[in-house]
């Protein structure tokens, strides 16, 4: 292993992490902040990567001139989209369901089946081509031997403008400042005033359109498909549980632990010898800390 | 009061739901057997995750029905086509199997796409005798006195491909697979080839199925630097694999790339752009120029929209109802035992040129074929095998 490889899996271990990371955030949201175990948030991310690809049809229609820049509305369209059906889904479903989370989980599994049929019926059954803008196209040669795929730059950068956003919203703004009373004391924080349900909606809301931006980035990289989320939902759970359900903080944590060990341990080993491996290292984790990496005392 | 309209709305709801699930060219099983039809099960997975590759299969295999019967029938008797829904659940496709056999009476059935399906299947059709067609490429290893296979085996792909690949472009192979039976069988039956030819592995590696994180293996192949990456990723990853790939500046023009599970309603996914000039082999590209696949892809396409694709998988099915059709036809009946033995040798002028079962294991003789992608997501064929015999159990 030389030096340029050394660099090169570096960076693919930091760009796992930021992938994990926007996978994550979402979900590490509803689930930390609410209680909510949103078994559709891979759906949620499949609907925003569609949403990017019926952006991408209506450029190439209409707007032909500005192609380049579909990306950039395409995120957006993303997260309006799933935030609106988010919130809508908060206030017809979710809502009757708070003091009990297991169902939660089957109504939420529910909600993912019907999504990914309607995707099936309704879109496509095959995965639909999203074309990627000629900008993020190719590699940046940075030198000789090392070459960095542009769209995973591209990806680096919206996370962690994403993430930024986020910490901004959580605790330099009054909804965050509102969002975190009730996660801590729920009946307190209703009894000073705050419209706990309008919390809950928005919340459910901010974490839907974040599986939104993160699906709509990822059309870069994989697949866009009735299925979809069914490959991102595993290792977005794990990273979730692994970082400590209700730490923000711990979802970043984890991700990056978990990004750099995928990273050198399928570097090193097959791949899936490497997924097993983290599994396994996560378990172990999880068996000595059973709540995750991160622990914040939160009186219920 | 309230309680009734709440269940009405959901009588409703259920309605509108299961209408809404009703795939488009759905045949409804009449109740009593018309006097002048014979049953043919479809038995394949129309919603879950396997639906998206099963799909366009059900669509061949109506468009032959639809054929057989507008021109005449099999010995006089229209088919009637009984679909079921496998849902992608091989218990499922097992409890669906049964009823088509027990309950429907069907004379063949039409069906699977996994391994893992058929597998499940394959002892209701040996203790109902029932007789399945199976038209996917897959791994060998198997042959019931109750299923015919209309798909390449992977002797039949793999070891032309090697021994081309071999001859025309390099001596050191990467293999990367998904990690399921198919692949791993396939890989070792490409070693065993590459050995015997005097060529290098230069890496092995396996991913889960779904896995779409591909960016240390790349970094791993352009470490081995080998001259043909042999890619055996199945399904969704492929999508991540070649747009990663294509990303990290991996192309057809500066590596030799052949996919063993790409055909080219794959590539209406994954984006032309990034498979053009990798190569593929398979049993049938849809380029193939003959007057039976002419036929064939016109009327598919006149059937069910000029954007449509027709790949590998598809075109197994159509053939299948006809070589069932052709050997009934031979037996004069229906019965299983007869129509399997009249199947023996029974040749076909498929879209994909003639193809002929074998005497005794139940596979087809077929050509491999090698093909370069095109920009619009077609093929062009670099090199065609004769006939290769089938020959499910290698010695490896």
């Amino acid at each position: 292993m030389n030096i340029d490889m050394l660099a090169m899996q570096a960076f693919t271990g930091l760009s796992i992490f930021t992938i994990l990371m926007l996978m994550a955030l979402g979900l590490a949201i509803v689930f930390g902040l609410m209680g909510v175990i949103n078994m559709a948030h891979g759906e949620l991310m499949a609907m925003g990567a569609y949403c990017s690809y019926a952006t991408a049809l209506f450029f190439e229609r209409f707007l032909p001139g500005l192609m380049d820049s579909y990306v950039f509305v395409g995120i957006v369209v993303a997260f309006v989209v799933t935030s609106l059906f988010g919130y809508l889904l908060e206030r017809g479903l979710i809502r009757f369901l708070y003091q009990r989370p297991l169902d939660t989980l089957l109504a939420t599994w529910g909600v993912s089946l019907i999504l990914q049929q309607c995707y099936r019926q309704f879109i496509n059954p095959r995965e639909v081509e999203v074309p990627t803008v000629s900008w993020l196209q190719g590699a940046w040669q940075a030198t000789e031997g090392i070459s960095l795929p542009l769209s995973r730059i591209f990806i680096i950068c919206l996370a962690l403008v994403t993430a930024i956003l986020v910490y901004l919203l959580l605790f330099k703004t009054r909804t965050g400042l509102r969002i975190r009373a009730v996660t801590q004391n729920r009946s307190m924080a209703g009894a000073t005033g705050i419209n706990t349900e309008r919390v809950d909606a928005l919340t459910f809301a901010l974490g839907c359109g974040l599986a939104g931006i993160a699906g709509s980035s990822f059309t870069m990289l994989a697949s866009t498909g009735p299925t979809t989320g069914q490959q991102y939902i595993v290792d977005t759970f794990i990273v979730v549980v692994f970082g400590g359900v209700e730490s923000l903080l711990g979802t970043i944590a984890s991700a990056f632990i978990i990004g750099q060990m995928q990273s050198w341990f399928e570097y090193f080993m097959s791949g899936s010898m490497a997924r097993a491996s983290i599994l396994l290292l996560v378990i172990a984790v999880i068996y000595f800390r059973p709540n995750g990496l991160f622990t914040t005392k939160v009186r219920r | 009061m309230s309680k009734i309209n709440r269940r009405d709305f959901l009588k409703a709801g259920a309605v509108t739901a299961a209408a809404g699930v009703l795939p488009a060219p759905f045949i409804w099983p009449k109740g009593a057997q018309a006097a002048n039809t014979v049953k043919v099960g479809i038995l394949h997975s129309l919603t879950g995750t396997i639906a998206i590759a099963e799909k366009s299969v059900v669509d061949a295999e109506l468009l032959a029905i639809e054929e057989i019967n507008a021109a005449g029938g099999v010995m006089g008797q229209k088919i009637q086509a009984v679909i079921e829904d496998g849902a992608s659940d091989w218990p499922t496709f097992a409890e669906k199997a049964r009823k088509l056999l027990d309950r429907d009476k069907v004379a063949s059935v039409m069906g699977c796409y996994t391994s893992a399906s058929r597998k499940a299947v394959l002892p209701v059709f040996e203790k109902s005798k029932g007789l399945l067609y199976y038209p996917t490429y897959y791994e060998g290893l198997e042959m019931s006195p109750n299923i015919m296979y209309t798909a390449q085996e992977a002797t039949q792909s793999v070891i032309a491909a090697m021994e081309w690949l071999h001859k025309n472009r390099g001596k050191s192979f990467y293999m990367i697979g998904s990690d399921y039976i198919w692949p791993r069988t396939t890989i070792k039956i490409a070693k065993a080839t590459l050995q015997r030819l005097g060529g290098k592995v230069s890496g092995e590696d396996y991913y889960p199925l779904g896995h779409i994180e591909f960016s240390s293996a790349i970094n791993k192949i352009k470490a081995a630097k080998p001259d043909v990456i042999l890619n055996c990723v199945v399904g969704g990853s492929n999508v991540a694999f070649f747009k990663q790939l294509t990303a990290a500046g991996i192309t057809g023009k500066n590596q030799t790339v052949l996919s063993l599970a790409v055909s080219e309603e794959e590539v209406s996914g994954i984006g032309a752009d990034n498979t053009v000039d990798t190569l593929t082999c398979m049993g049938y590209f849809q380029s193939l120029k003959n007057p039976a696949n002419d036929r064939f892809v016109k009327a598919f396409k006149a059937k069910y929209g000029a954007n449509r694709v027709v790949g590998d998988t598809l075109e197994c099915g159509y053939n299948s109802v006809y070589l069932w059709k052709l050997a009934a036809e031979k037996a004069k009946s229906f019965d299983v035992e007869k129509v399997v033995a009249a199947s023996s040798n029974l040749e076909i002028d498929a879209p994909e040129g003639k193809v002929k079962f074998h005497q005794s294991n139940h596979h087809l003789w077929k050509h491999a074929r090698i093909g370069r992608f095109r920009k619009d997501g077609q093929v062009d064929m670099l090199f065609e095998s004769p006939l290769i015999e089938p020959n499910p159990f290698p010695k490896l």
